[in-house]
């Protein structure tokens, strides 16, 4: 509407303006992006170029060096291994109660729905912090399993909200028709809602998703065994503290390559999942984001 | 004003009774008709008192001497005592200037950039190019802050970092950015832009769509150029939406990102990056003292709390919905 309302004969002063603003965009982008790129390109770097050039995009010579060494590694394998467990078992996991509390609470005539409401929003205003949650964790008998990194954070708060708000906002008839058709309340879940809410029910198991594989807190309150590190922490190890991969106990035979390909690869490896699937998070997102943002 | 009175009908108990009988019955067979209901809540409840509200009943070691092997009901009471140790220790204040530091750049640098960035992405009439912008603008928002951080730390490195070499090309002197306390806070804030500020238009951008596109003609007849109708138009259009997110903003003032706090410090800068968090994290973590470090954690929340009810109050009294 506002386009066309604009359209017509430009002024100079509204053609200065566009050009200005959208350079000052796209560099807004690009500085966004660029960090990524430097880090993608830097990975594939050889050692030489590496040493000799400054300034580095693109590198001129391609090479796997950095792949093939941390590949070679046993601890890639099962950082990898502990981290596609937690986001597919947590996400499963997560989304089975979530989606559970989130249609019982969408449900108008419960009695009770208030007060059950209030006790989940306020844990978002209130919580026992980091000590006393530590404690609770020590006691169930969860620390240093991986199950301590799903089982704590079972629900958000936040994403059964906005799920339970499009459970709600699903149009009534279709639950009494049902009913009066004599089926249970888990039929009408099973068989009527959740197909019907499948779009939602992805974004809110993308946003999970990420969470768990972004999980680096956790590990490092709870998991005392380093075997059991998911890649974030090993990351973590790898960049900043210049520990992680064992040079020896590989199978990598060659020179090893330069540490900052090795830690430029690491994060490109610690990054990739999450970069495939934002062209499908990015369309849902959006929605969900913004149902968020509005509800509290 | 003169007013009717009608005569009241008086109960007799029995007849209350009957009533009170019919009431409950009623609410009784309500339950009952979603007694499955109840059922499919009933894990997420219960994932709730076990591991949200049991730690809010642990918060009461705070009062105690805690002793792991005593337990909360064995451990001894000791009142105040470590919330006056706290009070009363030089480290209080420091911690309580870094919050205050980091809380300020977040409202004061942070906070505008998605507004502007909003403000630009809604002049751009190529819906091609404004997808592509917001497309990779979001992307940041996904990387977890090991990743963040990661990456700045291989950039901003001494030894090779590209933002060094760029530095030495250019005839300056190499900087130690990591290592150097001065650095600590304009680090964090644009790390927090990075990541953040084109995540944060989405809601602004939605808000704007709202806009009566009468009102950019009206501007227009009045001769006001496209600047002055983002600035005269579309910002004050979006107000209501701006004063929302500031309260929200101003409610998570101590919600500074415990993880990314934690990444950044080291040695050299944690007499300007400790945070209330990152304490806790130390001295109930690292050094055993449970109960002091509950203490810590118990006030920090305490204080979240009333921020964030006061902060909605705020919205109210501008006439605007709250949060809850």
């Amino acid at each position: 509407m506002q386009k066309k309302a604009r359209k017509g004969r430009m002024s100079l002063g509204s053609k200065v303006f566009d050009s200005v603003n959208y350079t000052l965009l796209a560099l807004i982008g690009l500085i966004t992006i660029l960090p990524f790129i430097h880090v993608v390109g830097s990975s594939f770097a050889t050692s030489a170029e590496i040493a000799s050039t400054q300034f580095l995009l693109f590198p001129t010579k391609f090479t796997l060096d950095a792949y093939r060494f941390i590949f070679s590694t046993n601890t890639i394998f099962r950082a990898l291994g502990v981290s596609v467990f937690i986001t597919v078992a947590g996400t499963v996991w997560s989304m089975f109660f979530s989606i559970l509390t989130a249609y019982g609470l969408s449900r108008k005539d419960l009695v009770g729905r208030r007060a059950l409401n209030f006790l989940i929003v306020f844990t978002m205003l209130f919580n026992g912090g980091m000590i006393p949650t530590f404690l609770v964790v020590q006691q169930t008998g969860l620390l240093n399993t991986l199950w301590a990194l799903i089982i704590p954070v079972t629900v958000n708060a936040f994403n059964m909200i906005i799920l339970r708000s499009f459970f709600m906002n699903l149009p009534q008839g279709l639950e009494e028709s049902a009913k009066i058709d004599g089926a249970t309340d888990f039929g009408i879940l099973f068989r009527i809602v959740i197909p019907v809410s499948l779009p939602s029910i992805a974004t809110i198991s993308l946003f999970y998703a990420v969470t768990y594989w972004n999980t680096y807190m956790h590990a490092i309150l709870y998991l005392s065994d380093s075997n059991k590190w998911p890649v974030q922490v090993l990351l973590r190890q790898i960049v900043v503290l210049a520990s992680g991969f064992s040079y020896d106990g590989t199978s990598y035979t060659d020179v090893p390559p330069p540490e900052v390909t090795v830690k430029m690869a690491t994060i490109v490896v610690a990054t990739v999942p999450v970069l495939l699937v934002y062209p499908f998070l990015q369309k849902y997102f959006a929605k969900g984001a913004l149902l968020g943002s509005v509800k509290g | 004003m003169t007013s009717i009175t009608v005569p009241k009908v008086k109960k007799t108990k029995a007849q209350v009774s009957e009533l009170r009988q019919k009431r409950r019955a009623e609410l009784w067979r309500r339950i009952k008709r979603n007694k499955m209901i109840y059922l499919m809540i009933l894990p997420g409840i219960v994932y709730f008192l076990i591991f949200r509200y049991l730690p809010m009943y642990g918060l009461i070691i705070s009062f105690q001497d805690y002793k792991p092997y005593l337990g909360i009901t064995g451990s001894d009471w000791v009142g105040f005592a470590h919330f006056e140790r706290l009070f009363t220790s030089p480290e209080f204040w420091t911690i309580f200037r870094n919050t205050l530091m980091l809380f300020g750049l977040q409202i004061f640098v942070y906070f505008p950039i998605p507004i502007i960035i909003s403000l630009m992405l809604n002049e751009v009439r190529h819906t091609f190019f404004k997808r592509g912008i917001q497309t990779l603008i979001y992307v940041p928002h996904f990387m977890s802050w090991v990743v963040i951080v990661s990456i700045s730390f291989v950039m901003l490195t001494l030894d090779g970092g590209i933002v060094n070499s760029l530095l030495e090309v250019l005839g300056l002197d190499k900087i130690n950015f990591l290592m150097n306390a001065d650095w600590f806070r304009p680090i964090y804030i644009l790390q927090v832009i990075w990541r953040e500020a084109g995540w944060g238009t989405i809601v602004f951008l939605a808000a704007i769509t709202a806009v009566d596109p009468q009102l950019y003609e009206a501007a227009k007849i009045d001769g006001a150029n496209r600047f002055k109708q983002m600035w005269h138009v579309t910002l004050p259009s979006i107000r209501s939406v701006i004063i929302v997110l500031l309260i929200l903003k101003i409610g998570n003032v101590l919600e500074l990102g415990f993880e990314h706090v934690y990444l950044l410090l080291n040695a050299s800068n944690r007499n300007v990056g400790e945070i209330f968090d990152t304490y806790v994290y130390v001295a109930g973590l690292q050094q055993g003292q449970f109960s002091y470090s509950a203490a810590v954690g118990f006030f920090k929340g305490i204080v979240g709390l009333i921020m964030v009810v006061v902060a909605n109050r705020l919205a109210k009294a501008f006439n605007e919905e709250g949060i809850y």
